[in-house]
């Protein structure tokens, strides 16, 4: 049987593991973002096609993570995805920045990228990007050339029974 | 005539009926067992003494199954995602598995067979040698002195358990990617850090963890105050901590899964 | 033959769902005297025992002890009640997981709020009245189930009880363990002035040390008396039991509801559809 004393020590230990594992799993494993709400601000972007965007997607800038996606509404007035942008707070862009929805790599996932544009006044909390490019969406690009190449079959038959004429 | 029909219907209400009635049963043993916390608080050497036997006792087994089971995630998760040329991505798939189910839940599982069942024994062999009867005959509530340090050590113990389980399987993982075949160190913790959320994914686990530790615990000592007190009894008892406690916790992660992500 | 009853059973009856267990008992108990209640196993003894120490209550009837009615408290009544009252389980029921110190210092703690110097030395004394200083640090496992009778013993008595109840103290014990038991139980029992129950069925030990026998069957007191008047008595029940006769009015065969030739399926043979 142990001591008292000993168990006390072990449970010590037991105790130090369970926080020293927390500790390591926040600060190495997770990225710890600032997430209070004082050291982040708000910004919209409205997009006509979102592809597959996702909330808690990263937005980036020159491929600097500065933010995330925080939420995705459908505006039922104009018919646009209205998506929610919290942006770390270090870091601020003028009012004409534009955002187009990106993909990193060929199959993976989609993320925002800002450009800086050249205005001197910057996008304050609550703003509304209004340069915007949709996600190139594979089908829709496949869609596009198929009828491209549909259009030039049609015309140059067109252009055949005219010339038969 | 009709009874071999009739004879499985009726077992299968029987089994219900009696499934409600231990669930109201248990229910009302929390209540009583929170309200005998009270000596738990004051006097926590008591509790001390069972996290001594809950969970520094089961350091050895959580240990060793964690980073078994971050390596075999390695290996696996390589194999996979090198076939999509992303084995870039093996931190974060290693990461994520353990932090939002694997870790939680295989810890439960292991608590549940390794300290459960153990709970379950002693608390079914102290009533079958009367030990429970001269407590309460000594005027003292074995709800409070026994019962009740046991359960909140297991609570204490299953988050800090589940924590090293990840912590251990995360390692694992890394053994296997970055110091077996050779992925970049760097690229392997970036691309975890990309993917892993503090809220979501860490904190929403160690909560899972949490709520497994106390269901794995009232089990355990439910079935043991409520044990028939004899040899047969203590290890049907047993038996039902380990089955019900899995049961439990697999659809217990289903729900709070559901919930949560 | 009391002026000062400690304990009292006014028309008890107790059952377990639809069996009657015990049947309008009634027995008065002078404070400082040790009792035995003898019986055959199942007479209902046991049930006598958790009746007054408040773990069933009577159906029918009131259990007085020293003027309260123990069928009447409430939790908090029944843990003061259990307070001045000791019991040695039947298999002495040591905490298995703590020393034989903490066993014994165990009601002390949980008690009172003495420094632990004082703990030490009562725990100290109780272990020498039952003749076993010296075995503090062994565990509960090490000891012969003697000695192991002997610390609970000590155990029940560490807040010197003003009730002592002894549930079986003899089962299981070799003669010179059994004797030493016995010789302890009458000791304390005159050292301390408490007044003893012991439920038994062992009657030579028995009737060497108390002061008055209560005789229980199916239920019922069906004799009682000093233990000379119980040697000496004239019933026929309580001579197969003290001479421990295998038939008399006791007897020997099971009521069994059918006859030997029809379970074995001879004669009129019924069992064969």
């Amino acid at each position: 049987m142990l001591k008292r004393s000993t168990i006390d020590l072990w449970v010590g230990i037991f105790v130090a593991i369970g926080i020293a594992s927390i500790a390591f799993l926040s600060l190495k494993v997770a990225n710890l973002t600032p997430q209070s709400a004082d050291k982040t601000y708000e910004i919209y972007a409205d997009f006509d096609n979102i592809g597959g965007l996702k909330v808690k997607a990263p937005v980036k800038s020159s491929g600097v993570l500065v933010g995330r996606v925080s939420a995705i509404a459908l505006d039922t007035k104009r018919f646009v995805a209205h998506v929610t942008l919290t942006m770390d707070g270090q870091f601020e862009f003028s009012r004409d920045t534009s955002a187009e929805i990106l993909t990193s790599g060929l199959l993976g996932e989609q993320y925002i990228g800002l450009t800086q544009g050249g205005d001197p006044e910057n996008l304050k909390k609550g703003d509304t990007i209004t340069l915007t490019s949709s996600a190139l969406v594979l089908e829709q690009l496949i869609g596009k050339f198929m009828t491209s190449f549909a259009e030039k079959g049609a015309s140059g038959g067109h252009t055949d029974a005219s010339a038969a004429n | 005539m009709l009874d071999f029909l009739f004879a499985p219907l009726r077992k299968l209400g029987h089994m219900t009926i009696n499934a409600i009635w231990r669930l109201g049963y248990i229910s009302r043993f929390l209540v009583a067992l929170l309200a005998a916390s009270g000596q738990s608080v004051r006097r926590f050497s008591l509790v001390i003494r069972e996290v001594y036997f809950a969970g520094v006792l089961s350091l050895i087994i959580i240990v060793v199954s964690g980073l078994f089971v971050g390596m075999v995630l390695g290996l696996q998760g390589y194999n996979t995602l090198a076939r999509f040329g992303s084995s870039d991505a093996l931190g974060a798939m290693v990461a994520l598995a353990l932090l939002r189910e694997l870790g939680p839940v295989l810890a439960a599982l292991l608590f549940a067979s390794r300290s459960g069942s153990a709970m379950t024994a002693e608390i079914g062999l102290m009533k079958a040698t009367e030990q429970l009867d001269a407590m309460n005959m000594m005027a003292v509530n074995p709800l409070a002195r026994v019962i009740a340090p046991r359960f909140w050590a297991g609570v204490i113990s299953m988050p800090v358990l589940a924590a090293l389980f990840n912590v251990m399987g995360i390692f694992g993982g890394y053994l296997v990617g970055v110091v077996m075949i050779g992925i970049d160190e760097g690229t392997y913790w970036s691309q975890t850090r990309n993917a892993v959320d503090l809220h979501y994914d860490i904190v929403n686990g160690l909560v899972k963890s949490l709520f497994f530790g106390i269901a794995v615990t009232l089990i355990a000592v439910f079935e043991g105050h409520e044990a028939t007190p004899t040899a047969a009894g203590v290890s049907a008892a047993t038996t039902r901590t380990v089955v019900t406690s899995a049961l439990v916790i697999l659809a217990l992660d289903f729900i709070l899964t559901a919930f949560m992500f | 033959m009391s002026i000062d009853p400690f304990i009292e059973l006014r028309n008890v009856s107790f059952a377990y769902g639809e069996r009657l267990i015990l049947k309008n008992i009634n027995l008065t108990i002078p404070r400082g005297k040790l009792v035995a209640v003898m019986g055959g196993s199942g007479s209902g003894k046991t049930t006598l025992l958790r009746l007054i120490s408040g773990q069933f209550r009577a159906k029918h009837g009131e259990v007085i002890v020293d003027g309260k009615n123990v069928g009447a408290m409430n939790q908090r009544e029944l843990f003061e009640h259990r307070r001045r009252m000791g019991l040695l389980f039947q298999f002495g029921a040591l905490f298995t997981d703590l020393t034989v110190f903490e066993n014994i210092a165990f009601p002390i703690r949980e008690h009172t709020r003495l420094p632990e110097a004082m703990i030490r030395d009562l725990v100290t004394l109780k272990l020498n009245a039952v003749g076993l200083r010296g075995t503090q640090d062994l565990m509960p496992a090490e000891l012969s189930g003697g000695m192991a009778r002997r610390i609970a013993l000590a155990r029940a008595i560490a807040l010197d009880p003003a009730l002592m109840l002894y549930d079986e103290p003899f089962t299981g014990l070799d003669p010179i363990s059994l004797g030493v038991i016995a010789h302890l139980i009458k000791k304390l029992n005159d050292a301390l002035g408490t007044t003893a129950i012991m439920v038994t069925h062992d009657v030579h030990t028995s009737l060497d040390i108390v002061d008055h026998v209560y005789f229980v069957s199916n239920g019922e007191i069906v004799a009682e008396g000093t233990p000379d008047e119980v040697r000496a008595s004239p019933s026929p029940w309580v001579h197969q039991f003290v001479y421990g006769e295998a038939d008399g009015p006791v007897h020997f065969a099971f009521p069994a509801k059918t006859r030997l030739e029809e379970d074995l399926g001879l004669g009129q043979g019924g069992h064969h559809a």
